[in-house]
């Protein structure tokens, strides 16, 4: 196995086209008979996966890509691999199964990384892949690109199973580790190829930026002692300046399409704050705008959320918890909702609600970072 | 590949149905006869269901059948029709279902084809 990584860790064409091959090999096999796919091409692919790791993707990977524009079957390739993606994300399978096929096909991940991922057991996930394929058969998924008309439901269906994995692996909801920067860049690699596979799309190009905005941020996140840092505290000079300006560079791309969306929206957000020396200095009006934008795309709970600790920001706390206060009961189980809501209170000096706030966070919150970082504010604010 | 249709709905549904005034009902039945035009190349055997209270069940309990009146999934949502669909995939019977007309709920369900 080793032997075999070096080797291909040399020649990349190869393996890349070896990913390939095994992709086309699932095409064929499942809808036929829905038996997992050739373990071999499995292994080149898993093997692939982990030689992209250690290149520079975006550098060789443009080098490929030119190199494959020239050959033949280079649309047939890239069109197996958007077929193999919308079926692995297809609405009619749930969004457990979306994501273990997704990293299970299309990013070569084993069934042991995936159940790590998402602190599942191995069986869990062998079983939801198995059930995942046999739906596949037995109903008649097709590997087929959608007509122009559907396209846009499909690929939202996608663009949001690959922004779940990334959230899972950037913050890690569950308990456990706190972050799982690899699997946040894995499926970063899976986002460009998506913007490649569909180059007039503005909204995978909106997702990736959004990606590589959090991934430019992400080493600032946590101190030397592994505590996890929030934005305002954080130390700037230690983003990633060109993975930022790469973000917005992809984020002006997609602005001239003339089709906003939310995950474009999303990003101009992160940009704001990217963009921005201080947090003194970020321009709150112009995130509550782009926030409001997002309201009419996505009308969720969490964006209202999120606009008002903007306006908490720009107007101080009064406002700002009177929008919370229509957000309670949609939230009531959300540790973030109830953290922000802590922050406020402490400000207005109703120390008593605030800690009833931040405890009720620290109860819903598994993840080990932050529920430290909850602990610790509890612990400061009652010793004051 | 062939599937089956079934038209769900629920009491919400049903009340929705009995508001609609006597125009309306024409026009949603004008609707619905046209999907059912439109597709009939690819429509096989179906009908539309008695109301729920003419429903009987049968019920085998340790082997003996047990006759009873009333559905067998005391459910909000209940059966009101069926069709049987021959489309090329999924996403085919899914673009049929997503133009369906007359509301409710629409499950579909592969057929086990005989080997």
């Amino acid at each position: 196995m080793t032997a075999a990584l070096i080797r291909r860790f040399g020649a990349f064409d190869l393996a890349e086209d070896c990913v390939q091959d095994a992709m086309v090999a699932a095409l064929e096999t499942w809808p036929r008979d829905g038996v997992p796919a050739r373990p071999a091409a499995w292994l080149t692919t898993v093997a692939t996966r982990r030689a992209l790791n250690r290149l520079d993707r975006d550098q060789r990977y443009r080098e490929k890509l030119a190199h494959l524009a020239n050959g033949p079957g280079d649309e047939r390739g890239g069109d197996d691999r958007l077929r193999l993606i919308l079926a692995c994300c297809h609405p009619a399978l749930s969004r457990e199964a979306q994501v273990a096929l997704t990293l299970r096909a299309v990013a070569g991940f084993t069934i042991a990384e995936i159940a790590r991922a998402f602190v599942a057991p191995d069986a869990t996930i062998a079983q939801r892949l198995v059930r995942a394929k046999r739906k596949i058969a037995a109903a008649g998924i097709p590997f087929r690109i959608p007509s122009e008309v559907e396209l846009g439901d499909r690929l939202t269906e996608v663009l949001d199973v690959l922004y779940l994995i990334f959230n899972e692996g950037h913050l890690a909801t569950r308990a456990g580790a706190p972050s799982n920067r690899d699997l946040a860049e894995e499926v970063a690699w899976l986002a460009r190829l998506v913007c490649r596979l569909l180059p007039n799309e503005p909204e995978p190009m909106g997702l990736l930026a959004l990606m590589k905005l959090h991934l430019a941020r992400g080493r600032s996140r946590f101190d030397l002692t592994g505590q996890l840092v929030l934005l305002a505290d954080q130390d700037r000079k230690r983003w990633d300046r060109s993975q930022i300006d790469n973000a917005i560079d992809l984020i002006e791309r997609a602005a001239g399409r003339a089709r906003p969306g939310r995950y474009q929206l999303e990003a101009a957000i992160a940009a704001c704050h990217a963009e921005t020396p201080s947090i003194h200095q970020t321009d709150w009006v112009q995130i509550i705008v782009l926030y409001d934008m997002l309201l009419t795309l996505a009308p969720t709970p969490v964006v209202q959320l999120n606009r008002a600790i903007a306006v908490w920001r720009l107007d101080g706390p009064y406002s700002a918890l009177r929008n919370l206060d229509a957000l309670a009961v949609d939230l009531e189980g959300y540790h973030l909702f109830h953290a922000a809501r802590g922050e406020m209170l402490y400000e207005l000096g109703r120390s008593e609600h605030a800690h009833a706030a931040q405890r009720r966070a620290l109860e819903l919150t598994e993840n080990t970072a932050e529920r430290a970082l909850l602990e610790r504010r509890l612990f400061n604010r009652s010793s004051l | 590949m062939k599937y089956v249709f079934l038209f769900c709905g629920s009491a919400a549904d049903q009340v929705a149905f009995d508001a609609l005034t006597p125009e309306q009902l024409r026009d949603r039945y004008a609707q619905v006869g046209r999907w059912f035009a439109q597709h009939q190349a690819r429509l096989g055997h179906g009908n539309q269901l008695q109301g729920p209270e003419t429903a009987t069940t049968v019920a085998f309990q340790g082997g003996r059948p047990i006759v009873k009146d009333g559905l067998f999934m005391e459910g909000k949502e209940l059966v009101g029709g069926y069709t049987e669909v021959e489309a090329v995939d999924l996403d085919e019977a899914l673009a049929m279902a997503r133009s369906w007309p007359g509301g409710g709920t629409i499950e579909i369900r592969p057929v086990v084809m005989q080997r």
